[in-house]
């Protein structure tokens, strides 16, 4: 029977939840690196015991963990992340500019192929790859150097490039996401890249069409159409079906259009999932209840799930990456809170329930479905 | 042999427990003892000053003697106690953070 194993990075550790198909009982393994903000885990499609890890700290800054045996034992490998050239300015909150700085890797993208390639999305925002293993990471730096990165600006949370999605359909083209510069997307293996923000409208920028400026926080696709784009921004859901050429929105009649993840079921892929958040002001559930919104026209008509979430008294967060769905038969979809609560759904979100309650504030979650 | 004693999530980090101990080269100061220590252990490369300005990390302090030597210059030699190590150079992580 097939395995489940989902990858939590917290505030304060990693966690390893594995269960069989079913997904009713759960095996949690941790906290690994125990005290370290562990941004994100996530395996190589091509070897899935091959497993990258995120570290970060203030004090001791950034490390990078590779595991070859699904997370039982792991090593450090490179963490020297060092901008190509002069590194140059973006804007600072203020307008005024400022040096880019590395602080932190937030999300690591396996290849699709290759177990020793892997992308790296930083603070301040920068793409770079590992070819060997995670031993030595380098920039693709067409992406800050395509022209507009003078004029990028960090969001509340930092100027991080937080989402970077493979095209399994082609590999020369990646799409990656930046706060608050917007969605990018290169079609020559991240030699050159172009903004692809046509659509989105965003009141907090002076000027809300702009080509670049706009505090995307998550976009998601299903890989069978990969043409195909959902987006969570700051406020409103969009969708393309142009691989970004233009964005339509798709907020129907969700109560609260601001929120962080946005993940699409792994075999319907006009079913999405968002959490919306109260407000930009107000990072938490709208109504006080935990609901994850589900809609199955690929947005626009959405429904509350609700079985087995807090509906009273709830304060949570649901953080860009903290969202996952597994391959099973029937799509499993997983999601952690700020509070620490990872839940788990096993039948496509109509009901669900808590893996784990009390782990530190959850950064991420990533599912893997084993043979 | 020149002691250290880093602060547990290094220790955690290098696999080891107690104090470190290293031989180096010459005269002992702040990055000789460094390089040592980033030689011997190179997962620590990063974590104690950045790789490219060789700059002390911020939340970081460097003391020994019941000195604190965090702002003497990366090749001033350390106290004679240290160099023979009589006492340990003390790593140590501000206290801050939740």
């Amino acid at each position: 029977m097939s395995t489940v194993r989902v990858l939590v990075g917290t505030r304060k550790g990693a966690f390893i939840l594995t269960s069989d198909g079913k997904r009713e009982k759960w095996d949690v393994s941790g906290p690994h690196f125990t005290g370290w903000e562990m941004y994100h885990l996530k395996a190589s499609p091509a070897d899935p015991n091959r497993i990258y890890a995120s570290q970060s700290s203030g004090w001791f800054g950034q490390m990078i963990q590779r595991s070859n045996d699904g997370g039982k034992t792991w090593e450090a490998v490179g963490n020297k992340f060092v901008y190509d050239g002069v590194p140059g300015t973006h804007q600072w909150y203020d307008g005024t500019p400022h040096p880019w700085e590395f602080k932190r890797v937030w999300h690591l993208e396996p290849s699709l192929t290759d177990p020793d390639t892997v992308y790296a999305g930083i603070e301040d925002a920068a793409i770079f790859r590992t070819t060997d293993g995670g031993q030595t990471w380098h920039e693709l730096p067409g992406l800050r150097k395509h022209g507009s990165g003078p004029h990028w600006q960090p969001g509340a949370g930092g100027m991080c490039l937080h989402t970077i999605i493979l095209d399994p359909s082609n590999p020369d083209r990646i799409f990656i996401a930046i706060s608050a510069a917007g969605a990018f997307r290169t079609d020559d293996g991240g030699v050159t890249w172009k903004p692809i923000n046509k659509g989105l409208h965003s009141q907090y920028i002076p000027e809300p069409t702009a080509e670049v400026g706009h505090c995307v926080h998550h976009i998601a696709m299903n890989p069978s159409r990969p043409g195909v784009l959902f987006m969570q921004k700051h406020w409103d859901v969009m969708r393309s079906n142009d691989a970004g050429e233009s964005w339509q929105e798709v907020s129907g009649n969700l109560p609260t259009d601001f929120g962080f993840v946005i993940d699409v079921h792994a075999h319907e892929p006009e079913t999405i999932y968002v959490v919306p958040i109260k407000s930009d002001s107000e990072h938490f559930v709208h109504d006080a209840k935990l609901r994850v919104f589900r809609s199955r026209t690929g947005g626009n008509e959405w429904e509350p799930l609700t079985k087995g979430l807090p509906q009273s008294n709830c304060y949570v967060n649901v953080l860009r990456d903290a969202m996952a769905v597994d391959l099973m038969e029937s799509c499993g979809v997983y999601f952690g809170t700020t509070g620490g609560q990872v839940y788990a759904s096993s039948d496509a979100g109509d009901s669900w329930s808590a893996i784990v309650r009390d782990l530190p504030a959850v950064l991420s979650v990533e599912a893997q479905t084993l043979p | 042999m020149i002691r250290v004693v880093l602060p547990q999530h290094l220790r955690t980090l290098a696999h080891v427990s107690g104090e470190v101990t290293l031989e180096v080269e010459g005269v002992v100061t702040q990055r000789s003892l460094l390089n040592a220590l980033e030689a011997r252990y190179p997962m620590l490369q990063g974590t104690i000053r950045d790789h490219v300005t060789q700059q002390r990390r911020p939340f970081l302090r460097f003391f020994a003697c019941e000195e604190d030597l965090s702002h003497e210059l990366p090749d001033t030699p350390l106290p004679s106690s240290v160099a023979s190590g009589t006492e340990p150079l003390l790593i140590v992580g501000a206290i801050a953070g939740g």
